[in-house]
């Protein structure tokens, strides 16, 4: 439905204007609100004036232009006001104080399907749904088998709604939306529907769009998109525009910040657990784990039927945890002779730190004390990925250390000169125990630590790797040349991100 | 307000094609489709037949004779007020999602509960008419061509309340749950299976208990009074209208329409956030 806001001003060229946007809602429900319904009338306000602790200012102050024919992606964490922003400029929600302009019809992609009727087919939908977003009966008409074909839906058209997959349901909602041609386009998070092949085509038709000089407002956790699509990134922070401009250095300013804030919280969090996981003797060691091993056991036994003598160590044995599909579950167990007093993760500096960028030197460090001297130990550790994945696990008997003697305190490192390991959140199995696999201290998951990449790569690791090309391929763009750009400008981003709020 | 009736002059397409889903929503998957608009009315016309000429035999005089006929020439555009109010009151929660999702005008969703019912009222009438031929010998009046007029009153009577109501429920819940009461009170109260003369006779009975004289006193504020005395001038009676009355309604109707559409405007916007 085009909106009907305030009218455009000549010689301007924003699309869209947002000016000192306050956007405010109630926290408490319904708890002594009302006026008496004649004041109520004759205010216009049906509420009360709220007191600031009892709302909530979803958006403070926020002001920011849409050049016509420009794409800007809002980024920030969930409650940041994104979609509150996205919703206002949609005119689906009031501001509380300031102004909006839009100039043109505006198609707003907030829930795809928003307005289907379950019972009737998706030919009568896309009918009805294309006249509530704005269109004519005749305009649909004409756009009837574009919408359709988009959609992939030739075959099911004439289906009741309620027979559709969510995926078709997605389908047909963004077909539509896209095909009422507005000036204007706000995407919500709906590019996370479909297909990798749906996917794609709904980025085709947003670049077609673009191309076209239409105007996009795109909000997203998928960085990787906003980098791709937008030409300007606004990150909003607690309601505020916190910085704005180019995408790259604002992407790179936010992604500092979620690290930040991300270590306080890994950190927070392994402190917590190692403290709150009792440490028994062995008999009261938490069984799931043990089950799940023994599980992984048995299965091993019986798909290898092979070596007992290495099975019957890997009930301790982190290395062994390629077990790997078992489900990954936290705790700790063993005897206490020897515990694992402390666990550090350092970068290249030396620094404490749980969060780290793919391919970061990482120096793994245990702090072990041993009550009474032992003479026969190993020490393990092991990397899981939130799947439950053993993206690599050894120990100093599988490298071929013969033990000697441990008592006192010991300081044990690993040191990985690149920690190759992909994006993502990674929990860590570190163990004292036994040649025979007997658990001294066993702590699994208590530890964990993130790896951010700036490129979205898949599987487990990064593989060393480069590429080179000869003959007849050329680029209009290599990553070394962004890549430096890039580097160069995150040096600054927080910098200059403060510098162009507002 | 000339802007608000423009505005919904403005939304016709959309008007109509929701009110063709509801319609054909509500018979879908059923087998006998549309018939039911047609099969309900009969049926019910059937049980009140049986029920009236059967086990009661109400005293009500020749003016009301057969009484099914004369009970069903008002129950039926009741039902279609009455189901007005109510869908038109949980118009704006049950449509949420529009609301919320879409830039969607929302005075559009009561007034198309007002017209889906009124299309259902309007397919059952001539199963009413064929079985009036069917049973009165005298044939219809050329008076039945007021009808239309009445209708429309009814109709812009429905959509100020319908208005009104769904613009309130989405504040104040409680008013689905009083508004069934409320409707069953105002049924008893509006001149339906009992005629204005049976009331006023009982009213100025020698010892007549004080409800219907309080009923009869105030029988002509109730603007549903006055359009069914339309219907049962109209149809049952063969007679002219009441031309003083049903305009004076038909203006009431109006103004609460205006005083409707003014109260929905003015807290349209607390509606996304509500609902």
């Amino acid at each position: 439905m085009a909106s009907e806001r305030a009218p455009y001003h000549a010689g301007d060229h924003a699309a869209v204007r947002v000016q000192s946007v306050r956007k405010q809602y109630r926290k408490a429900a319904h708890a002594h609100r009302f006026l008496t319904f004649k004041s109520a009338l004759l205010g216009g306000d049906l509420f009360k004036v709220l007191a600031p602790a009892d709302v909530f200012t979803a958006l403070d102050e926020v002001s920011l232009e849409i050049a016509r024919g420009e794409t800007l992606g809002v980024i920030g964490s969930n409650g940041a006001g994104k979609s509150t922003l996205l919703k206002i400029i949609a005119g689906t929600t009031k501001p509380t104080a300031g102004a909006v302009f839009v100039d043109g019809k505006v198609s707003a992609l907030i829930e795809l399907g928003a307005g289907f009727h379950p019972e009737i087919s998706g030919r009568e939908n896309v009918f009805i749904n294309g006249i509530m977003l704005g269109l004519s009966r005749q305009q649909v008409t004409e756009r009837f088998d574009d919408i359709v074909a988009f959609a992939e839906l030739e075959d099911f058209i004439d289906a009741p709604v309620k027979t559709y997959s969510s995926g078709m349901y997605m389908r047909l909602g963004f077909s539509i939306a896209i095909h009422i041609d507005p000036e204007v386009l706000l995407i919500d998070e709906v590019l996370a529907v479909g297909d990798e092949a749906f996917v794609h085509k709904c980025l085709d038709k947003l670049a077609a769009f673009k191309r076209r000089g239409k105007t996009i407002l795109l909000v997203s956790h998928s960085l990787e998109s906003v980098r791709r699509l937008c030409d300007r990134v606004v990150w909003l922070k607690n309601g505020k525009v916190e910085a704005s401009g180019d995408p790259p250095r604002v992407i790179d300013a936010y992604l500092n910040w979620v690290a930040h804030k991300e270590e306080g919280e890994l950190a927070a969090g392994s402190e917590r657990r190692t403290a709150e996981v009792s440490t028994g003797n062995p008999g009261d060691a938490p069984g799931a784990p043990h089950d799940a091993a023994d599980v992984a056991n048995v299965a091993n036994v019986a798909k290898g039927g092979g070596d007992t003598a290495a099975t019957g160590t890997d009930d301790a044995d982190p290395a062994a945890g390629t077990a790997g599909a078992a489900p990954y579950e936290t705790g700790r167990w063993g005897s206490h002779q020897v515990v694992i007093d402390k666990v550090r993760l350092l970068d290249g500096a030396g620094e404490q730190h749980y969060v780290f960028t793919c391919g970061d030197p990482v120096t793994l460090e245990l702090t072990l004390l041993a009550t009474e001297a032992v003479n026969d130990f190993a020490i393990g550790i092991g990397i899981f990925n939130a799947d439950g994945v053993c993206c690599y696990g050894t120990n100093t008997d599988i490298e071929r250390f013969e033990a000697g003697r441990l008592e006192g305190s010991a300081t044990v490192r690993v040191e990985i000169p690149e920690l190759n390991l992909i994006e993502g959140t990674y929990y860590l199995d570190l163990a004292v125990h036994r040649i025979d696999g007997y658990p001294y201290d066993y702590q699994r998951g208590l530890t964990r630590f993130r790896t951010t990449s700036p490129i979205a790569d898949t599987g487990v690791a990064r593989l060393p790797h480069s590429w080179s090309f000869e003959g007849g391929i050329s680029w209009k763009k290599t990553p070394d040349a962004e890549a430096n750009a890039g580097h160069d400008a995150g040096h600054d981003a927080d910098h200059d991100a403060d510098h162009d709020a507002g | 307000m000339n802007h608000g009736l423009s505005n919904l002059f403005r939304h016709r397409v959309l008007i109509q094609s929701l009110v063709m889903r509801e319609l054909k929503a509500r018979y879908r998957g059923s087998v006998g489709g549309y018939l039911w608009s047609f099969l309900n009315p009969l049926l019910l016309l059937a049980v009140y037949t049986i029920v009236f000429t059967t086990i009661f035999q109400p005293q009500r005089g020749e003016a009301v004779d057969p009484y099914a006929l004369y009970l069903f020439c008002g129950l039926l555009p009741w039902t279609w007020f009455a189901a007005s109010l109510t869908d038109a009151g949980n118009s704006l929660i049950a449509g949420g999602n529009l609301i919320k999702k879409l830039i969607f005008p929302a005075e559009v969703l009561p007034v198309v509960a007002v017209l889906a019912n009124g299309v259902h009222y309007l397919l059952g009438l001539p199963v009413y008419l064929v079985f009036w031929l069917i049973f009165k010998d005298d044939g219809l009046s050329l008076h039945l061509l007021w009808l239309p007029l009445v209708i429309f009153t009814q109709l812009i009577l429905s959509l100020g309340l319908g208005l009104i109501l769904a613009a309130l429920s989405v504040h104040f819940r409680d008013i689905r749950d009083i508004l069934a009461n409320v409707l069953t009170l105002w049924f008893f109260l509006t001149p339906i299976i009992y005629t204005r003369d049976f009331l006023q006779t009982r009213a100025d009975a020698d010892g007549a208990h004080w409800v219907p004289k309080v009923v009869a006193a105030f029988l002509d504020l109730n603007p549903m009074t006055h359009i069914m005395d339309g219907y049962h001038l109209s149809i049952f009676e063969g007679t002219l209208i009441n031309w003083k009355r049903l305009p004076v309604t038909l203006v009431v109707s109006f103004l609460i329409l205006m005083a409707g559409y003014w109260l929905f405007d003015r807290l349209r916007d607390s509606f996304p956030e509500e609902v």
